[in-house]
């Protein structure tokens, strides 16, 4: 093998610290005594006392997180139906429309989907709050989650589920007892990116919010706007700290069911 | 029964999913086609011709001669709009290059390491993508203030005597950009150099090509694939970007994303801002189908 030289550590170094250095400002900052985001001026915890004071952010987090929970469960039953038709089904009727239709919001700039979902909206007569962000999350994310649990279904070991079905299982079934079980940590980590995703948007959420469904972001970039406090640099803090959480829940069960599968594998080897 | 049933099921596996996108995605980009063709009105919602059925066939046929081109005449009119339009292409297209320039060799440099770290230093590059993006970008404004942390960092080491204005020009753009997208360039160039076959670059030098040469000649064609595709996943969501410019760019900076959102928000022409919205749908119609082939071609390969 290669040795690893030292440009290549010193790039990927210099990398990780130009991804990870403004994120660690963020924090560090959040825990300055002073008003001014950039001179340090001791330790103190005040900004978070002022935050949890703070109704309307703390208003707005409410909403964010019951629309995240919401949008994201949804999106990822979605998500994985519309995963396995691209994969299992190869051939039907407007398939290139649709994987088109899978694929094109990962990159149509945000400003377009919002404005198109709100001209929708009004063109119903649906009126703008709640529920309107969450269907405006549920279609972002649903195609998200669709290219993750694709990618697993990709690179899965179709025999299985054909063994199922020969034996009369029904499709459904199938499904359920053979297919679900084997692609759920991507599925898992579809919701959780739908999840964030979801918690994090502010372009889409401020087309299709309306009166009394203010988001995190759209709170967070409306105080922005008129300056930088670190009690918007500690509600970010808690953002980052609950994206953490997440994440790190998600590998350890990732990695777990990896490993479980492996022993299952072991065994069933062996004991042929 | 049986057959019935896991016909149906198939069905449902496909129509559900289906119908959801053509109705929250298709349709409402019929929507702003038809909205950018009518007139500014003061009522709700504020544009006429509105469509009832109501009306009954003489009425549809009567709002549809109320539709007219006028706004996509006033945006090739308008330098301002142009001038957008120019400048978010330019803007996303220096951002993408640097974005590469930054991102190959981490990536190259994460693809040479040994195997066993491979999948954290990916986890690494994935982490800050879940951050939120709202957040990251907010971090910089402390960063490229005046008497911000860097201006702070390159007074203390005497490298400068006043404090470089940074936030609020172009430059605060194309490192929000770089920054923000970053992971999007790293993962298919690095996903590309892995599976990349190492003993060719061993045959090349053994040839007696330099390394060079031998990196322009072998690894990178290898790697194309990997930079199109990062390229891609930078480009065409950051022509559209809002918040990077409106935060880091101030006042003066010309991104279309911004231009759509003012218009929308503050003078609350719905129309202008939807044939905006089509304008830029169409420069970027061309890129997203050639993304979309791309990911098919990955697919088919994948199967």
């Amino acid at each position: 093998m290669t040795k690893w030289s030292r440009f290549n550590i010193v790039s990927v170094a210099l990398g990780f610290a130009f991804l990870y250095l403004p994120i660690v400002l963020l924090v560090v900052f959040s825990f300055n005594e002073s008003r001014l985001v950039t001179v340090w001026a001791g330790f103190s915890i005040k900004w978070y006392v002022s935050l949890f004071n703070n109704q309307g952010l703390m208003d707005a987090a409410w909403v964010t997180i019951r629309v995240a929970l919401l949008s994201a469960t949804i999106a990822t039953v979605l998500g994985t139906m519309a995963a396995l038709s691209l994969v299992r089904f190869t051939r039907f009727r407007g398939r290139m429309l649709f994987s088109g239709m899978v694929y094109a919001p990962l990159v149509m700039p945000e400003v377009i989907t919002g404005l198109s979902l709100l001209l929708l909206f009004v063109a119903i007569g649906f009126d703008r709050g709640f529920w309107t962000v969450t269907l405006a999350h549920i279609t972002l994310t649903m195609c998200f989650v669709a290219v993750v649990v694709q990618s697993r279904l990709l690179s899965f070991d179709r025999s299985v589920e054909e063994a199922a079905l020969d034996l009369g299982a029904t499709p459904l079934r199938t499904f359920i007892e053979v297919t679900l079980p084997i692609i759920a940590p991507a599925v898992f980590s579809g919701w959780v990116l739908a999840f964030t995703l979801s918690l994090d948007d502010l372009v889409i959420a401020s087309f299709t919010s309306g009166p009394g469904a203010t988001t995190l972001p759209m709170k967070i970039y409306s105080q922005v706007r008129l300056g930088v406090t670190p009690e918007i640099n500690a509600a970010c803090t808690l953002l980052i700290a609950l994206v953490a959480v997440g994440v790190i829940i998600a590998s350890i069960v990732t990695k777990r069911r990896e490993l479980q599968r492996q022993r299952d594998e072991h065994a069933a080897f062996a004991g042929t | 029964m049986t057959k019935l049933g896991s016909r149906i099921f198939s069905r449902l596996v496909i129509l559900v999913p289906y119908a959801w996108l053509v109705f929250f995605f298709l349709v409402p980009f019929v929507i702003v086609f038809r909205i950018s063709l009518s007139t500014t009105a003061i009522a709700q919602p504020p544009y006429e011709p509105v469509f009832r059925l109501a009306d009954g066939i003489a009425g549809i046929v009567d709002n549809i001669r109320q539709l007219s081109f006028d706004n996509f005449i006033w945006l090739t009119e308008d330098a301002l709009y142009i001038n957008a339009y120019l400048s978010s292409i330019k803007i996303a297209g220096i951002s993408t290059f640097l974005a590469l320039l930054i991102a190959y060799p981490i990536a190259y440099g994460m693809a040479q390491a040994p195997r066993t770290w491979r999948p954290t230093l990916l986890m690494l590059v994935i982490l800050p993508f879940w951050t939120s993006f709202l957040i990251r970008v907010y971090a910089w404004i402390a960063i490229l203030k005046p008497e911000g942390l860097l201006n702070q960092l390159l007074l203390s080491l005497g490298l400068i005597n006043e404090p470089l204005i940074i936030l609020n020009t172009n430059w605060a753009i194309y490192i929000g950009i770089v920054y923000s997208y970053l992971p999007f360039m790293i993962l298919p160039i690095y996903s590309a150099l892995e599976k990349m076959d190492h003993s060719l670059i061993e045959a090349a030098q053994d040839l007696g090509c330099p390394p060079i040469s031998a990196f322009w000649k072998v690894t990178f064609p290898l790697s194309l694939a990997g930079v199109v595709a990062g390229c891609m996943l930078v480009f065409i969501p950051a022509v559209g970007e809002f918040v990077i410019p409106d935060l880091l760019g101030g006042s003066q900076t010309l991104m279309i994303g911004k231009t759509l959102w003012t218009e929308f928000n503050s003078n609350r022409d719905w129309p202008l801002s939807a044939a905006v919205a089509t304008v830029l749908l169409l420069i970027l119609v061309v890129p997203i189908v050639f993304f979309q082939n791309m990911q098919a071609k990955a697919e088919e390969r994948g199967k």
